[in-house]
């Protein structure tokens, strides 16, 4: 059963005022980001999409998270079409986004509160998640006084506090070091494996892509359609270590050779990458 | 080890420092505040001496400038006889009801217009027109229309204290990163909600300096209204004393203007830091 269903989606930004993009020699005040976007997401899949810069794969999740409308085409999750943030789904941004006068349990509460959860009821469910992360020690703590990584895991929490069906990440491990990375990365496995939250992820690894992922979505360059959908035929649940496997290199084989035209492609559009703005 | 520690480290992470106790640390950190305090003493009390020795030298007239210790003593006694506390307590009413009418009118007007693109581009001309008209060359009109009675100087301090805390509070509602709008937005708040948990404490730092700064300008506003059109406070207390030729009772009241100006300020930084704990660094010293 298909939870998010995308058909035809475009996506146009305009430019700021003053600047112009040449589109195949059209001159334009006009960005398309998306165009022509289908994608399917399985229930309880975890779907990791990559693509070079600008192809639009956040976009395509603030589609489907409701914080922008597209421009034509349809965004649909459980066969409800999407106009406004939905409460099933969760968000996780790469700059954390933790609200900085909030403790690291109120941060987690956040969510919940907006449902008319009873105190009570938040901190438990808030303390659970801490202690699912390994920071029970750091609930009262405010984001400045937590590690990118800490901050990282309790932005995740917060997310997940409202049981989302859907889980929306932006290349949430972007910022933090290699080691925390991979730290993270297992972590998030873990937890996600004993729970059926379908997982759409967007990043510019490979290497995460194929350890995080059921299925990668490979994005062209702007504009973003899906080029390919490679399977990743790995068995769970994943550890750390199949990393260094042959399979492991194998399937990253399959996701660069999907991707590496696409990169190519971007390189030289970048020449002409406007800043744009919605 | 702690298993604080351990967490983190299992993590894969540096541990931080750890409080063993929050009151140790708040104990030291007071120490070292009045460490960094005490350092400015030595000049204070170099400036005292200064005074103290040019009339005394008879390098000017101690008739203009009556020595520290005098000064001091008059000071004393204008306390003990109850007789200072009186203006100070009428020039503090009327600063804290200007002031507090400023932040009842400027912050939400600032959050209207920080926030709202259209209303700021309908309001700003106006808005920046009158801020830059200096609010002592208002001050006569202030009396001819609202009399010599309290409310014309309530409302000239209200005048002067407004457009830092509007300035500010327009500034902060625009600095908030708009990643936390996301955020919250993604968690389906609804508009009220975003208001209050999210745009009001982002905001609140900016809004604060505002109301240092605005509460600087009433104290001055309030001195400067009561030696034009007043029978009571601080401001008339010195005109007085000047035009009586009262000269250590004029002095003993500018000397109250610094105490008093640096009380203010302390307690704004102190409110600083307790309203704005969570952003770590502490932006001022406490001095300000």
């Amino acid at each position: 059963m298909d939870i998010i269903v995308a058909e035809k989606v475009h996506k146009k930004f305009k430019l700021k005022q003053g600047q112009q993009v040449n589109n195949n020699g059209v001159i334009s005040n006009e960005i398309e980001v998306l165009s022509g976007f289908d994608l399917k997401i399985k229930k309880g899949e975890f779907l990791v999409l990559v693509g070079p810069s600008g192809s639009g794969k956040s976009v395509f999740l603030d589609l489907v998270g409701g914080l922008s409308a597209p421009t034509s085409g349809v965004v649909y999750l459980d066969d409800k079409l999407v106009e406004a943030p939905s409460d099933k789904t969760g968000y996780v941004f790469q700059q954390y986004a933790l609200f900085p006068w909030r403790s690291a349990l109120s941060n987690i509460e956040f969510g919940l509160e907006s449902r008319g959860v009873a105190k009570e009821e938040r901190v438990k469910i808030a303390r659970e998640l801490l202690s699912l992360f390994g920071l029970s020690d750091f609930e009262d703590r405010f984001p400045y006084q937590l590690s990118g990584g800490m901050q990282q895991r309790v932005a995740i929490a917060r997310a997940l506090a409202t049981k989302p069906e859907v889980l929306l990440m932006d290349e949430p491990f972007a910022a933090l070091d290699a080691q925390t990375r991979e730290i993270l990365q297992n972590e998030l496995i873990r937890i996600w494996e004993g729970t059926d939250t379908t997982v759409i992820f967007v990043t510019h690894s490979i290497d995460e892509a194929v350890f995080l992922a059921d299925r990668v979505a490979v994005v062209t360059a702007r504009p973003g359609r899906i080029k390919d959908i490679i399977k990743i035929d790995l068995p769970r649940p994943r550890k750390g270590d199949i990393r260094s496997s042959n399979e492991f290199a194998a399937n990253r084989h399959k996701v660069w050779g999907a991707l590496k035209a696409e990169v190519n492609k971007a390189q030289q559009d970048w020449k002409l990458a406007p800043v744009f703005s919605e | 080890m702690t298993e604080e520690v351990i967490v983190a480290s299992r993590a894969g992470l540096k541990a931080r420092s750890i409080d063993f106790s929050s009151y140790v640390k708040q104990g030291e950190y007071l120490l070292k505040g009045l460490n960094k305090w005490s350092q400015g003493i030595p000049l204070v009390l170099v400036f005292f001496a200064i005074w103290e020795a040019l009339p005394r030298l008879g390098f000017i007239d101690p008739l203009f400038l009556p020595t520290f210790s005098t000064t001091i003593k008059t000071l004393f006694d204008l306390i003990v006889s109850g007789k200072l506390l009186e203006h100070v307590l009428v020039s503090l009413q009327r600063a804290s009801a200007g002031f507090g009418l400023a932040i009842l009118v400027a912050v939400p007007l600032g959050f209207l217009m920080g926030w709202y693109n259209k209303f700021e581009r309908y309001t700003d001309l106006l808005v920046q027109s009158l801020r830059n008209i200096s609010t002592f060359a208002l001050l006569p009109i202030f009396l001819l229309v609202l009399g010599l009675g309290e409310s014309s100087k309530i409302a000239i301090i209200f005048y002067g204290a407004s457009w830092q805390l509007l300035m500010n509070t327009i500034s902060g509602v625009k600095s908030i990163d708009p990643i936390y709008i996301k955020a919250a937005k993604s968690m389906c708040v609804s508009d009220w909600d975003l208001f209050r948990k999210v745009i009001l404490p982002a905001s609140i730092p900016s809004i604060i300096i505002g109301a240092r700064l605005g509460a600087k300008i009433s104290l001055m506003v309030v001195i400067a209204a009561e030696m034009i059109g007043a029978k009571s406070g601080l401001g008339f207390f010195i005109q007085n004393a000047q035009f009586n030729f009262m000269v250590p009772e004029m002095y003993a009241g500018i000397l109250t203007l610094a105490l008093l100006g640096l009380l203010v300020n302390y307690l704004l930084v102190w409110l600083e830091k307790k309203t704005t704990g969570w952003k770590g660094e502490i932006g001022s010293s406490i001095l300000g």
